[in-house]
């Protein structure tokens, strides 16, 4: 229970769909979602194999709490090679999708092969269909679940599906569900995009059971109340996750005009408050706040664009509101490449969602592109007219609109910023890990921080581990990798039971433990979730041993690691990543170059 | 007394826990495809509606049953479907003006909101306070305050 115990193999190649069993075993052994679609992936591909190739595997997977009344339980993951880094990508997904697929009756949806021509999946349940994408292919993501939903008759289906971006293989393309939710990194989207198949369209009627239905409303009902009086939610649900942008302005973490400075003149402009305040002629940005599925927080963010801003004056179809402006959303087309024009922004994260691309790696290579444009590297006559400096919002919406299109100079954007920086001849100005660009804090104010992104298994991210509040005590590199390995662990727990992580505003271990303990069979203690946890990071960690990465690609950029922080609480500092790594190996039980060694995977079993 | 269910679609974030808690008081299980209330959303979810049975006085739905398999809950004030004898036929389906009664193709019968006997499931789930479960002769109440606090323009002490 909790499980649905089956899952849904499409190969793409041979068009076939059929459902078979979940592996109980692998389940009591990866719990859900991230933790189980990374033994499937690991079994199923060669991690050598190329991420844009047919021998690539895409997997659409949901917890066992997916689906349930526990407090935020509409998350999946969409788990695959990621053509960004070469590494194993798991990129997880709030909105309505997940639960979808999940009453539908399916732990996982596994995608092989190619189809010879575009397709899209029909899910009813047990009713599984491949049709062609003919007059699909080519529209927006938005466009696409208004036709599928009209074209079937069936206002009840939920959609995940790629746009432009992904159809042409941005490298950073999303796979986008319910209009404005994505599994937004590492370029999930591009490997849909490669296999031919534009969505997802799925309803499910099957319903989601427990283990103990009395026990799981009682443990439901209890983390529910801890969370709704938690501060902590309070402010997500209330200013959303942008209120972080005031805390990293005045801690100095806040990376401006490509990592080159940490502090930015603007925030105000947009940061939660702005969204909140009427501008000069009455436009608030904020419209209301929204929740995905199950969710008790609502963190979520609708906003609209002022009629009079110039990214829309000429156009009414972007009048309408939709998916506003996150932490994330507001530093990758904010501060990182110096841009304070509210609508401006709001407008970039539009064209995200309506073509299906990562923010984050849109923003910073644009960021990355901007420097290279004012250093001289690139030249106008190569950016299609558009002055690539520094705070020119013209910039910004242009090239988010070109690069989801896939048109003029947004093709190169589409490579990431690591590729880009090659090309022109600075590898140094790329700002990340693996391939894949940073979010937004900076290694040199937030060490753990810096650790963390180092050793992500998914190239640089913030959100797979959680060590914020060490961070913010002690600005030194002491005593940060235990932490950093622990909550890593802890994280990965999370991402395998099907709720999102931001419950953490509230919950602690057993929180966690009381609803997965009572939705599923086995014995759940909080030590074996933490168990569990350890396992997922290490077989994603022998993933990407497999494919090639080793302890000299758990690095930072050059610029965190030589050159000090120019203002800020961290004013002089540089990352302290060369003393923290080999006592992060040590306490992962890793060998010097990185590798889990032999004891270690026997303890956790792999 | 009798109380209603009242619906603040203002306060609604779509969150669907009243899909699921309605869903597993009648199912047994989480399943939204089975509830008896539903969220509406409106352009990419600038308005999220809460919708269901407002159980009518004078109930179409009753009146069209051809075999009495809608009875009214004399305590609740819920019209109820009496599962044993409802034949399936849908025409209370097609008599209720507001679409909240609705086929059940798994069971072959009709279903709607009962209220849950008087302790909506719905409303205790809801997280924001869009559902709750108030005095049916005074649904009003809590806007009329809202606007009654408006006239209250005196200087304060």
């Amino acid at each position: 229970m909790g499980w649905q115990r089956k899952i849904l193999v499409v190969d793409l190649t041979k068009g076939e769909a059929k459902a078979e069993p979940l592996n109980m075993d692998w389940a009591f052994q990866y719990l859900g979602e991230r933790g189980l679609a990374t033994k499937y992936l690991s079994e199923m591909m060669d991690p050598k194999a190329d991420p844009m190739g047919p021998d690539n595997v895409l997997i659409f997977a949901t917890g066992p709490l997916t689906g349930t009344m526990a407090s935020t339980s509409g998350r999946y993951a969409v788990v695959t090679k990621g053509p960004l880094t070469g590494a194993i990508a798991c990129s997880n997904s709030g909105g309505k999708f997940g639960a979808e697929l999940k009453f539908a009756g399916y732990d996982l949806l596994i995608v092989k092969g190619k189809a010879k021509k575009p397709v899209y999946l029909h899910i009813i349940d047990d009713q599984v269909e491949i049709l062609p994408a003919d007059g699909i292919w080519g529209q927006t993501v938005w466009k696409t679940e208004e036709l599928l939903k009209s074209k079937h008759q069936n206002p009840l289906l939920k959609v995940a599906s790629i746009g432009e971006a992904g159809e042409k293989g941005v490298l950073y393309a999303c796979v986008v569900n319910d209009l404005h939710r994505a599994a937004g990194r590492s370029g999930v989207g591009a490997v849909m995009g490669s296999k031919n198949l534009k969505a997802v369209a799925v309803h499910g009627s099957k319903g989601v059971r427990v283990k103990d239905p009395k026990r799981f409303m009682g443990a439901v009902k209890a983390a529910k109340e801890v969370l709704a009086n938690s501060t902590g939610r309070k402010e997500l649900t209330e200013y959303g996750t942008n209120a972080m942008i005031d805390v990293m302005q005045q801690f100095g973490g806040l990376p401006t005009n490509n990592f080159q400075k940490v502090q930015f003149d603007g925030t105000e402009k947009i940061n939660a408050k702005a969204m909140m305040t009427p501008n000069a002629h009455g436009h608030r940005n904020l419209v209301t706040n929204k929740a995905c599925f199950g969710c008790t927080i609502a963190c979520g963010r609708i906003a609209h664009i002022d009629k009079e801003h110039f990214t829309v004056v000429n156009r009414k179809e972007y009048w309408l509101a939709s998916g506003g402006l996150e932490y994330e959303t507001a530093y990758a087309f904010g501060p990182v490449v110096g841009v304070a024009d509210i609508d401006a922004l709001t407008f970039a994260g539009y064209m995200m969602n309506e073509h299906g691309m990562d923010p984050i790696s849109f923003g910073a290579t644009l960021a990355a592109a901007m420097e290279l444009y004012e250093m001289g590297a690139i030249k106008k006559d190569e950016t299609d007219g558009i002055e690539l400096r520094f705070g020119n919002a013209e910039a910004l919406t242009v090239m988010a609109e070109k690069t989801g299109k896939g048109e003029g100079f947004g093709k190169i954007l589409g490579l990431g910023s690591k590729r880009l920086c090659e090309k022109y001849g600075h590898p140094e100005l790329f700002m990340g890990v693996k391939g894949q660009e940073f979010a937004g804090y900076d290694s040199r104010a937030l060490q753990g921080m810096g650790l963390g992104y180092a050793t992500s298994n998914r190239g640089a991210c913030h959100l797979k581990h959680d060590v914020f509040a060490e961070d913010m005590e002690d600005q030194t590199g002491k005593g940060k990798a235990v932490p950093v390995k622990k909550s890593q662990d802890k994280v990965a727990m999370i991402d395998s039971t099907g709720l999102c992580l931001f419950v953490t505003a509230g919950w602690g271990l057993e929180d966690f433990q009381t609803q997965v303990d009572a939705a599923c069979e086995g014995e759940w203690s909080v030590e074996r979730l933490l168990e569990t946890g350890e396992r997922v990071w290490n077989a994603e960690r022998i993933f990407n041993n497999n494919a090639g990465f080793t302890a000299k690609d758990d690095s930072l950029p050059e610029r965190l690691l030589k050159v000090p922080a120019p203002s800020g609480t961290a004013k002089g500092k540089v990352s302290e990543l060369g003393k923290m790594l080999p006592e992060y190996y040590e306490a992962r039980g890793w060998s010097k170059d990185g590798r889990p060694t032999n004891e270690t995977i026997t303890r956790l079993g792999l | 007394m009798q109380k209603s269910l009242l619906i603040d679609p203002d306060k609604c974030t779509s969150c669907l826990q009243c899909e699921m808690a309605c869903s597993f008081e009648h199912e047994g299980a989480f399943n939204p495809a089975k509830s008896r209330i539903k969220i509406f959303e409106f352009e990419h979810g600038r308005r999220a509606i809460p919708y269901t049975c407002t159980q009518c006085a004078e109930a179409w739905c009753l009146h069209a049953c051809p075999v009495e398999a809608l009875v009214r809950n004399q305590a609740t004030g819920a019209v109820e479907v009496k599962e044993d004898v409802c034949v399936g036929c849908k025409v209370c389906t097609i008599a209720c003006p507001f679409g909240t009664i609705n086929y059940n193709q798994s069971t072959g019968k009709v279903a709607k909101c009962d209220l849950c006997g008087g302790d909506p499931q719905c409303a205790a789930a809801c997280p924001t306070g869009a559902i709750t479960y108030v005095d049916s002769d005074w649904t009003g109440y809590e806007r009329m305050k809202q606007w009654a606090v408006k006239t209250d323009n005196r200087p304060q002490a």
